[in-house]
């Protein structure tokens, strides 16, 4: 299996946006994710570092694609679709799509990806999106294990790679107010950049303190973060092609590594999950979504208390 | 022309209702995961939808069908009969959320008119388009998360008829891109047609103080003698850095009575009204009073005032994404 490292979620400064692209040039990922998912406000304080961030990636042998946004409403935001598209063909990347408007924009027959964020829930939808030049699939992270194995077989028959969220703080939902900026009492067109503070989202806790979700701008993230290394072999078992790793702002290069030497047999589930939670203790682990009765289960509890 | 009012419809008795009340139009679903208000005791059998569907046609009113969950794979062929029994019940329209739905009902079903569901969250002209032209939508319900101008903006870029919400509960998340619910209970709208399930719903008594938990996650408590509202993920209280409050939305419901102008001004074809899990008698009012102002306002008359403030009692309400600020 493969690692894909998805297109960061939060807002960072350009020069630790392009230092963390620098730094994926030597870890062992075989495809890079880039470009602004969640806010089109935030586009153009990194834009101009796209470029050399591609190229980088693409002489180190990176496979490197470019989202599109998530929710595309705004006629600046459609613009900037139709550009994304032009500007994947001068950088020698393709395009994954993470919200069906993308999909006008491309011509007949052009290949692309889709993201986590479309929502491909069976065979039909998977089928449709092949017969338009889908060639990679990142499913939805809310699939459970059974209908990622059914989609990984159809995408076997249909010459469509299958990618599972496999590491990182999911994306729960999108929405058009931003709650950072609410948070702050501001509107959105008022934001000032409020979710820059938070390099990793802002944890929300219930009302016993307990953490449960994360804001980001307009998105809402779990809380804890998702991690399918006790699903590893069953996802292999049914021909996942590509497990997932979204960025996050401390530990990635490691975090990558223990993945690589998880899919290479070199570390099992208990000492992967162990190497993560002693990264940083404070972050809830989960795989629920896969294999438990809620998204924010987690295979590993026992081990982790023991 | 008069703008069409879609109502809700949990039941036969409130399909019924709805169109005696002066509906030009009830949605409603078949009793299982196809539709996105799978409750325990709602929805129709297909005796119930051929009954309903002949009712209304009687009374000169339409049938949508929703058919609204994604399909679970490996379980396609539920929401594939779904459809065919749809038309057969003599539905006016399917109201769908899934390309590969979509895509198999315009193979199978060519004659079967489609309505493109919230659940989409078709957000801009270019997908709208994209969806008329390559799966033959012919109306889409607009998701809540956009402006009134946006909306107009939407209608003079399409010739694909838009249907917006105009009353009842408001998802504050783009829907169908919402997997919040799952996370906390395991059942998700997009999946399951719940949402924050009443089976996953607890309440505690600590010495007087209340506690309303969500697949034990405690989002509301009060005092004693305050009423506990229902633990709705996204109207919950939450906490963040120093601050705790509903962070993501107040407990609130959708009114947009005032809008209606605006919206025929914007070019929305259909008014729609949330509510399948609502009684009957809450059904008929809302569509009275709604059916009285479209009827004024085609008749150039001002709108009714207030109409519906009863009904809102005790719940504050919002006019949503419609105004820019509420973002």
């Amino acid at each position: 299996m493969e690692l894909t490292v998805g297109p960061n979620q939060f807002f960072w400064p350009a020069d630790r946006w392009a230092a963390f692209y620098t730094d994926l040039e030597t870890a062992p990922v075989n495809r890079v994710v880039l470009g602004e998912l969640v806010c089109s406000k935030r586009l153009p304080f990194f834009q101009d570092r796209i470029p050399e961030a591609v190229a980088g990636l693409a002489a180190a042998g990176k496979a490197v694609s470019l989202t599109s946004l998530a929710l595309i409403t705004l006629p600046r935001e459609r613009k900037a679709t139709a550009s994304l598209l032009r500007a994947g063909a001068e950088l020698g990347a393709d395009v994954e799509i993470n919200d069906l408007t993308a999909l006008a924009y491309l011509p007949e027959g052009q290949r692309f990806a889709v993201g986590p964020l479309v929502n491909v829930y069976n065979e039909s939808t998977l089928g449709w999106l092949a017969e338009r030049g889908a060639a990679r699939v990142c499913l939805p992270p809310e699939l459970p294990l059974a209908s990622v194995a059914t989609l990984a077989r159809a995408g076997e028959g249909l010459g469509v790679a299958i990618e599972v969220w496999g590491h990182g703080r999911v994306p729960l939902a999108i929405s058009g107010r931003c709650y950072h900026a609410r948070l702050h009492k501001r509107t959105k067109d008022n934001c000032q950049f409020a979710c820059e503070d938070d390099p990793d989202g802002l944890t929300v806790r219930t009302l016993d303190d307990e953490p449960f979700l994360a804001m980001n701008g307009v998105q809402t993230l779990s809380s804890g973060y998702a991690s399918a290394v006790y699903q590893v072999e069953a996802l292999r078992d049914v021909g996942v092609a590509a497990l997932r790793l979204s960025p996050q702002s401390t530990d990635f290069g490691v975090l990558a590594t223990i993945y690589r030497q998880r899919l290479d047999g070199t570390l099992d589930a208990d000492a992967a999950a162990s190497a993560i939670a002693a990264l940083d203790p404070a972050k809830e682990l989960a795989d629920g979504f896969l294999t438990g009765e809620r998204g924010a289960a987690w295979s590993g509890a026992a081990t982790r208390t023991a | 022309m008069v703008m069409e009012i879609v109502c809700p419809a949990g039941t036969p008795a409130a399909l019924r209702a709805a169109v005696k009340a002066g509906a030009h139009t009830v949605y409603c679903g078949f009793a299982d995961e196809t539709n996105a208000r799978n409750f325990p005791g709602l929805n129709f059998s297909r005796e119930e939808m051929r009954e309903g569907v002949a009712f209304a046609h009687g009374h000169g009113a339409k049938v949508l069908v929703a058919i609204n969950t994604f399909p679970r794979a490996g379980g396609e062929a539920l929401w594939h009969r779904a459809v065919a029994d749809a038309e057969q019940a003599g539905a006016d329209a399917v109201i769908l959320a899934d390309l590969g739905l979509l895509a198999n009902t315009a193979r199978q079903h060519p004659g079967l008119r489609c309505h493109l569901s919230v659940q989409a969250a078709a957000a801009n002209a270019d997908m709208i388009n994209f969806y008329g032209r390559e799966l033959g939508v012919k109306r889409v319900v607009l998701p809540r998360v956009l402006s009134v101008p946006e909306i107009a903006a939407i209608n003079a870029e399409t010739e694909v008829e838009t249907e917006v919400f105009v009353f009842g509960g408001l998802c504050v998340m783009a829907e169908g891109r919402c997997a919040m619910s799952s996370w906390a209970t395991g059942k998700s709208p997009n999946m399951n047609g719940v949402c924050s399930p009443a089976s996953h719903v607890e309440y505690h008594d600590q010495g007087g103080v209340l506690d309303a938990r969500l697949g034990g996650y405690t989002i509301h408590r009060v005092g004693a003698g305050e009423s506990a509202p229902y633990p709705t993920l996204c109207k919950g209280v939450f906490r963040a850095g120093d601050a705790e409050g509903h962070l993501f939305e107040d407990a609130v419901s959708l009114n947009a009575e005032h809008l209606i102008p605006q919206l025929k001004k914007a070019g929305v074809t259909a008014l729609k009204i949330e509510g399948r899990q609502r009684s009957r008698a809450y059904v008929a009012q809302v569509v009275r009073n709604f059916r009285a102002a479209v009827d004024a306002l085609e008749a150039g008359q001002p709108m009714p005032e207030g109409m519906l403030a009863r009904l809102s009692e005790g719940q504050a309400t919002t006019t949503g994404a419609y105004k820019k600020t509420w973002r």
